[in-house]
């Protein structure tokens, strides 16, 4: 499935060349015909994180202090890990900024 | 600093202009007086400039901003000729007009934080006319505060934020009511300054006062206009008002604290919280005023570099929140005894940076112990651990630069160095590891040990102890 991934606030420091957004294809998981949440979780962690995974995930969700937003929405709202994607959604990962 | 040019004559200028400055204010005072009599009529109903310009020098600050009638509005509700001709353009705006105007010049904003983000929101809500503005922070302006911080000027380096802030905004705008919480907003104290206004702004510039002002916000019922910048990015939203959630609706928990990036570590693009500053007061208006669609339940993202802005949907106040829940058991006193540092796990401040202890006592010298190395010519390496872009600042010369994130896969380098050093002198040179504080160079030893380089060591507090206890010419920054 085709999807963008964007990564904000300080998280793209965690990918090659500090980049932020990243055009990808993301498979389901074996057996499974639909692409969540906690799939492209998982497939961001390994392919896409290169250094302090822990910076980006804690458990099987992010960890505290990432905003997730699919297509600009909170995705508490669209379901969080169990959200089900769909074909050229963006999804965003911004972590919350303190400085002023 | 010396400041270049005629030490004791520019002394003396500068004394007389204080002086002058201070009759001229005090002149300003009394004939704010005398007009606000004639127009109130028969001896000053409050006497509204009177009272103005007032400091609030204490923890409890006894100062009350609420339900005072609008600066410039006469009791029966005209606008002066004076007034009409100063807000004329927001007047002519047929969404804000008179009301707008009114319901400004009877709102009571506090903005926590006169820095960055602080700046041009003091600047602005002073200069649309806002009846009450209250200014907290409990810092003295540093020079390297005014590449970002507008406000102030280089005259108010080491003075007090507030009094600068204050100052400023009285100079653009002598009918509005200033008020100096000349402190750092704490638990002790927060409850009692926030009570007295309407509408808070967080301009602050650190994690644990994030969560304490939204928590307070919460227990007090207060609009929250919430701003962050950092590098080249900005975050903007309203708290608590209208359904939005809380700052502990959308993080519950703190981050890690090695997720925290601070302005004086990672650097930020002076204008960057200038616009979102800028869009703060805008929001803030907007509550005061109720007009248009305040920023609820959504929240901007600035990207500055892409100059790019997207508004993105956040949750709602959710049910179950511990803070604004409605089953929330969360009370002015748990809130006064809550220890926002220790919850966080950093500091209340931008500047004490959070330092680590990784080395025993033999793997550390002290700054000093390196210079009496250097004097005595004793045949060794300094590594400087810091990025590529810090190493270009400034640096300790002759010294080989590796930044700690690439140092494992640039063993070889290292040991290259060294040894054309071991050829040079004719001796095992020592390793010495210097950064900019004296964390990463810890970081960078243990490493080095682990990799079989058992000789080396860190200079205590780096760079920072460097300029402060050898060479004070050194640049710091
Ligand atoms: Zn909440």
């Amino acid at each position: 499935m085709h999807l963008t991934l964007e990564f904000g606030g300080g998280l793209e420091l965690l990918l090659e060349n500090s980049t932020k957004v990243h055009k990808v294809e993301v498979p389901p998981k074996d057996g499974e015909e639909k692409v969540t949440m906690k799939g492209v979780l998982s497939w961001a962690k390994t392919n896409l994180i290169k250094e302090r995974p822990e910076m980006f995930v804690k458990g099987d969700s992010v960890r505290p202090g990432v905003l997730v937003l699919i297509n600009d929405c909170d995705w508490e709202i669209c379901g969080g890990l169990d959200a089900v994607l769909e074909e050229k959604d963006v999804v965003v990962f911004i972590s919350t900024l303190h400085g002023g | 600093m010396g400041g270049g040019g005629g030490g004791r004559r520019r002394e003396e200028i500068e004394g007389e202009l204080k002086k002058l400055r201070a009759e001229r204010k005090e002149l300003d005072a009394r004939i704010r007086l005398l007009e606000s009599q004639l127009e109130v009529g028969p001896v000053g109903v409050g006497g509204a400039a009177a009272e103005e310009g007032v400091v609030d020098g204490s923890c409890d600050g006894s100062v009350a901003c609420r339900g005072r009638g609008g600066n410039g509005f006469a009791p029966d509700g005209g606008l002066p000729a004076d007034m009409i001709y100063r807000y004329s353009r927001h007047l002519l705006l047929p969404d804000f007009g008179v009301e707008g105007q009114r319901k400004l010049s009877q709102s009571s904003i506090l903005v926590v934080g006169a820095g960055g983000l602080g700046s041009p929101v003091a600047l602005y809500l002073a200069a649309c006319g806002v009846g009450c503005l209250g200014i907290v922070d409990g810092d003295d302006v540093e020079l390297n505060n005014l590449h970002r911080q507008i406000i102030h000027k280089e005259a108010y380096v080491g003075e007090p934020k507030v009094k600068s802030a204050a100052d400023a905004c009285r100079e653009i705008n002598s009918s509005v009511k200033v008020v100096e919480h000349q402190h750092t907003l704490r638990p002790c104290n927060a409850l009692e300054i926030v009570r007295k206004y309407d509408i808070i702004v967080d301009a602050t510039d650190n994690l644990p006062t994030r969560y304490m002002i939204s928590d307070c916000c919460v227990l007090l019922n207060k609009p929250l206009v919430s701003g962050a910048a950092l590098g080249l990015e900005g975050q903007l939203t309203v708290y608590h008002h209208n359904g939005s959630p809380c700052y502990r609706c959308l993080f519950p928990s703190p981050p890690p604290v090695a997720a925290c990036q601070r302005c004086s570590d990672s650097g930020v693009l002076g204008v960057v919280p200038g616009v979102i500053g800028c869009l703060q007061a805008l929001e803030a208006i907007k509550v005061a005023t109720a007009v248009g669609e305040p920023l609820c339940g959504r929240m901007l993202l600035f990207d500055a570099l892409s100059a790019r802005i997207r508004i993105v949907k956040l949750r709602g106040s959710l049910p179950d929140c511990t803070i604004c829940g409605k089953k929330s058991a969360f009370t002015e006193q748990d809130f006064q005894k809550f220890d926002y540092e220790n919850f966080t796990q950093s500091p209340m401040s931008d500047k004490t940076a959070p330092s680590v202890d990784l080395l025993p006592e033999n793997a550390r010298i002290t700054s000093r112990d390196y210079k009496s190395m250097v004097d005595n010519a004793e045949p060794h390496l300094l590594l400087d651990v810091r990025p590529t872009h810090h190493f270009q600042i400034t640096s300790i010369s002759p010294s080989l630069n590796i930044p700690l994130s690439m140092l494992e896969e640039k063993l070889p380098v290292l040991e290259t160095s060294l040894k054309k050093r071991a050829a040079a002198s004719g001796k095992e040179p020592s390793l010495v590891v210097l950064c900019r504080r004296g964390n990463d160079s810890q970081r960078a030893v243990k490493l080095l040990r682990e990799k079989g380089f058992a000789s080396a060591k860190d200079i205590i507090g780096g760079l920072q102890a460097w300029g402060r206890d050898v060479d004070p010419d050194f640049p710091v920054y």
